[in-house]
């Protein structure tokens, strides 16, 4: 009587472990650009694990992304977790749109912070508050023809700024009237950014509440860029001018470049096979040697609003295993933000991916503030006036100040109030 | 000697207008049926050597074409059926049935014309957003569900009804809604065609409102989807055109269909007398 | 006296809309213009601000605004007299006796108004396309280098206006064309019998005839030309270098890209009062040169 009581009470008991479709909770999932096409090819595994969870794949283009986002967010139609480019983390934040994770990194037996590189996962901290975890990072650095730069008598790549006029120059020499030394979109604003970045100088002061681009740190960076195209080093254009960059690259119209991961994909596939051994990577020359670079990336968060907050996070958990990290490099060529995942053969044997290895201990993350995006559109602009030499560098970053503490006026208001995050 | 030239040199002059109107259309068909990258070659083709489906397919089966073309079908006529009702009403009433400050209300309208839909959107937004409105298909029909060009046009149509019929049906002891259904909309019939294609064009064509209030995926109408897949994928031309022809096809049909009532609701508004 | 209630039932639901979706928001926006309405705000309406007309100051300070400003005057001055002359002349021409085939041109010239905007801006950016595009390569069989027609700065205006030109010019084709057949034709023959060519017929006879007309068209075509919005978002995103950014464009990226309400309201009421002022003018004008 008893053993049926129990054999009773144990098969209600499993009936109610074994959950029913109707138990199965679906969460929205956000993603852009060429991680959204690619991510659907995990997910198959992670649903296994969890039958309970079913995702649902949201693709956004990245063109459209923010405002997407931001409607959303206002029409309280937000998912439940979302790739963001880190640079928006700061955003959401402050719109207190995202759940704070330190209470589940804390219990995860899968994150642990310190296997990321710290630039990267400080990008994700504001006022010491945990926002995001890093999915993938992205990070400038050189790209750059080892024939070439052997030709003008130098065997390595250079790694502090002095050197690497030295090589540009020479560089230029041989390439004559028609050649270049360096690409540098005009359009493109990592590249200022990245140098901006070496500077002990931060590139906003008081609480991130004025502009300091008058300061001699950027105006030293911006000196250093504005003199590549003084001295016919780069030539001067935007992205959209160049067709092809790939072809431009292989012809030798220019030595170095200063891009990111994908990159090294591409140059594998677009290349042909007999100038595969001519190009290479390396990290980026700094004002006194190896130096910083620009913390990029992507980290997945948890809205504040989500609906099944638990089944999203366990997703990101899944997303954050070395393993699937490895795996989700191999299908989009993104870098992934642990140590533990670079030690996989895939990643250990990629000759151009050491430079990145080396780089990712350097990066820094740009100043945390939600007019950040606006800033450096800003700051790009005037790099563009100075390079084509309609003002100089003192006029042209008094007046950026200017137009920067005017975009923080309102955070200054709310610091003073006492509101801010 | 001059007059001989004369008609060479008008319908010339015709040939080419027509030629410099219709060849971008006509090209954007015949590289949408090239395989993918055919069209980055020098010198540029016209025609496709080895025509092909394969962009339709790529089109419909990953970009769910369809799913945005049911959108914008669903949104177009759910406009035009709320807004042929609602103008058709307000039209009438100003031309025809009196009550207190009518022609006051109407020069107020008119004014009101002047104004760009723009300035009314961010608040609009707003709004819509309280209502709970954004990011559903309300949030496109609801605002769109009557217009004061609308209300002109059949006004200025409905002037011409005479009185006498309506009298006369009055003092048969017909109710204002009878009148309305039975005598006043079949005398509208060309109005209201006129009024009906061109609120769905527009509808159908409409890209800045549908872009700010639809950010679902699933919602989005066809003029939004072809702007995102354009600014994502700036390599694939050859699909992008086919993503215009899908875009441009149907409302050319309807056009060429109803063109009589087309020109006659854009003549009606804009002729003097 | 059934008729006054009734009338209400017909005009209300219709005035209701409009009041509602419309006019209300229209007010609002002057309110709304009149506040700092942020991202901050969005999270918070505690962090709402009244700032009176600031929003309107720091807009005529922003170089970016002025440039906003000035392609848009630049593509109206210059892209309004365009079209209209365009689709004068092929107006004139389908209404010549000498034309054959006049439905079907006029059905083909017709075609570009009804197509999605969005669409033909997709087909115009490859068109332009500095290596492939037709347009470049039929220019290099003619011997002209090839012209960065969307990624130059000085030429990215001149193709939008181009391709407005294009779009809109069937539109007032039709309008030219009705009024030129209202024109009698007891003045034509005066005027033949009186021994004047084709052209001063045109300067005296139809000209003048459209007048009336040729101020409507111009002022739609004013008033529609100043809302350019979607061709620069479509076909260059605003650049190069902003000089495609429209005060439509500038009011989309403050408003819908940085959440700046407030002053995305200030820009567009300022466009309003600027579309009103100039169609104002034109209408004053016409009155004294008539």
């Amino acid at each position: 009587m008893m053993l049926r009581w129990l054999l009773g009470a144990l098969l209600v008991l499993l009936s109610g472990c074994v959950p029913s479709p109707s138990d199965r909770q679906t969460i929205r999932f956000w993603v852009m650009g060429r991680e959204g096409e690619v991510v659907a090819r995990l997910l198959p595994e992670f649903e296994r694990r969890n039958p309970d969870i079913r995702v649902r794949v949201q693709q956004l283009p990245w063109t459209a992304a923010h405002e997407k986002l931001l409607t959303a967010y206002a029409g309280d139609s937000l998912p439940d977790l979302c790739q963001l480019g880190n640079t928006w983390v700061p955003e959401f934040a402050a719109l207190r749109a995202l759940a704070e994770l330190k209470p589940e990194v804390a219990a995860s037996r899968v994150i642990a912070a310190e296997d990321y590189f710290p630039g990267i996962w400080s990008t994700n901290v504001i006022d010491g508050r945990l926002y995001g975890i890093p999915w993938y990072v992205d990070t400038r650095l050189l790209f750059y023809r080892r024939d070439l730069v052997r030709d003008a008598g130098f065997d390595a790549p250079p790694r502090s700024w002095e050197e690497w006029e030295r090589v540009m120059a020479a560089v230029k020499e041989n390439a004559g009237p028609a050649g270049y030394a360096i690409l540098l979109p005009l359009n493109e604003f990592e590249p200022l950014l990245a140098l901006a970045l070496q500077q002990d100088e931060p590139l906003l002061r008081d609480d991130a509440t004025r502009g300091a681009f008058a300061s001699p740190g950027f105006r030293r960076a911006l000196d250093f860029y504005a003199r590549m195209f003084r001295n016919d080093w780069a030539p001067t254009m935007a992205g959209a001018q160049i067709s092809n960059v790939w072809a431009e690259f292989e012809r030798g119209l220019f030595a170095f470049y200063i891009s990111g991961p994908w990159n090294i994909e591409e140059f594998k596939r677009r290349l042909r096979p007999e100038h595969q051994r001519d190009w290479m990577t390396a990290p980026l020359p700094g004002p006194k040697g190896p130096g910083a670079s620009t913390a990029g990336g992507a980290s997945l968060v948890v809205f504040r609003s989500a609906r099944h907050p638990q089944a999203a996070w366990r997703l990101i958990e899944y997303l954050s295993e070395p393993a699937v990290q490895v795996q989700f490099h191999q299908l989009t060529g993104n870098l992934p933000p642990r140590r533990t995942a670079w030690r996989d053969r895939r990643l250990a044997d990629n000759e151009y991916a050491w430079a990145f290895r080396e780089q990712l201990e350097r990066v820094r993350p740009a100043p945390k503030v939600p007019e950040w995006e606006r800033i450096v559109g800003e700051m790009q602009m005037t790099a563009e006036q100075v390079v084509r030499g309609r003002v100089g560098i003192d006029q042209a970053t008094q007046a950026l100040d200017r137009r920067v503490d005017a975009m923080l006026e309102k955070r200054r208001w709310l610091l003073a109030r006492g509101k801010s995050q | 000697m001059a007059t001989r030239l004369a008609p060479a040199i008008v319908n010339g002059l015709l040939i080419g207008l027509t030629l410099v109107s219709l060849f971008p259309l006509l090209w954007m068909l015949s590289v949408s049926f090239m395989p993918a990258g055919a069209a980055s070659v020098l010198p540029p083709p016209l025609l496709p050597d080895s025509p092909t489906l394969a962009n339709y397919r790529e089109l419909f089966v990953r970009a769910g074409m369809l799913h945005y073309v049911a959108n914008s079908l669903l949104l177009a006529a759910a406009v035009t059926l709320c807004s042929l009702v609602l103008n058709t009403m307000a039209g009438y009433a100003f031309a025809k049935l009196a009550f207190a400050g009518r022609e006051r209300l109407f020069r107020i309208l008119i004014g009101a014309l002047v104004i760009p839909g723009q300035v009314a959107m961010m608040p609009l937004f707003l709004l819509l957003n309280h209502m709970g409105l954004v990011n559903t298909y309300g949030g496109v029909v609801v605002p769109a569900m009557a217009g004061i060009f609308g209300i002109y046009l059949v006004r200025q149509y409905a002037l011409s009804i005479p009185d006498e019929l309506l009298e006369a049906a009055r003092m048969d002891g017909a109710g204002e809604f009878r009148i309305f259904a039975i005598i006043v909309v079949p005398l509208l019939r060309p109005v209201l065609s006129a009024l009906a294609v061109f609120t769905f064009l527009g509808c159908w064509n409409d890209f800045m409102w549908p872009l700010i209030v639809l950010t679902d995926d699933e919602l989005q109408t066809l003029p939004v989807a072809l702007a995102s897949l354009s600014r994502e994928h700036v390599q694939d031309n050859e699909m992008m055109m086919a993503g215009s022809v899908v875009t441009v096809l149907p409302v050319l049909v309807l056009f060429l269909a109803l063109q009589k009532h087309y020109v006659q609701g854009l003549l009606m508004g804009s002729v003097k007398g | 006296m059934n008729a006054p209630p009734f009338a209400w039932v017909f005009v209300g639901p219709a005035l209701l809309v409009i009041g509602v979706f419309f006019l209300l928001p229209v007010a609002a926006a002057l309110g709304l213009s009149l506040t700092d309405f942020d991202i901050y705000a969005l999270a918070d309406l505690d962090n709402l601000r009244f700032v009176g007309l600031d929003n309107y100051l720091r807009m005529l300070q922003t170089p970016l605004f002025w440039q906003a400003l000035g392609n848009t005057l630049y593509f109206v001055v210059v892209g309004v007299p365009l079209s209209i002359a365009v689709s004068l002349g092929a107006a004139l021409l389908l209404h010549s006796r000498l034309a054959r085939f006049r439905s079907f041109f006029r059905t083909a010239l017709f075609a570009p108004v009804v197509t999605s905007l969005v669409a033909v801006a997709v087909v115009w950016r490859y068109l332009f396309h500095t290596r492939y595009g037709m347009v470049n390569h039929v220019l290099d069989q003619l011997g002209v280098q090839p012209i960065d027609w969307l990624g130059d700065p000085h030429w990215a205006m001149p193709t939008i206006i181009l391709f407005a030109a294009w779009k809109n010019f069937g539109y007032n084709m039709v309008i030219f064309l009705a009024n030129l057949q209202a024109i009698p034709e007891e003045l034509y023959e005066a005027a033949r019998i009186d021994g004047a060519s084709w052209f001063r017929q045109l300067l005296h006879v139809t000209l003048p005839m459209l007048g009336p007309t040729l101020l409507l068209v111009g002022i739609l075509t004013t008033a529609g030309y100043f809302q350019l919005f979607a061709e620069p978002y479509v076909m260059t995103q605003g650049g190069p270098l902003h000089s495609t950014v429209s005060m439509l464009y500038f009011m989309y990226e403050e408003g819908f890209k940085w959440w700046n309400f407030g002053v995305a309201s200030a820009v567009a009421l300022l466009l309003f009062g600027l579309i009103f002022a100039v169609t104002w003018l034109l209408l004053r004008l016409s009155g004294r040169g008539a």
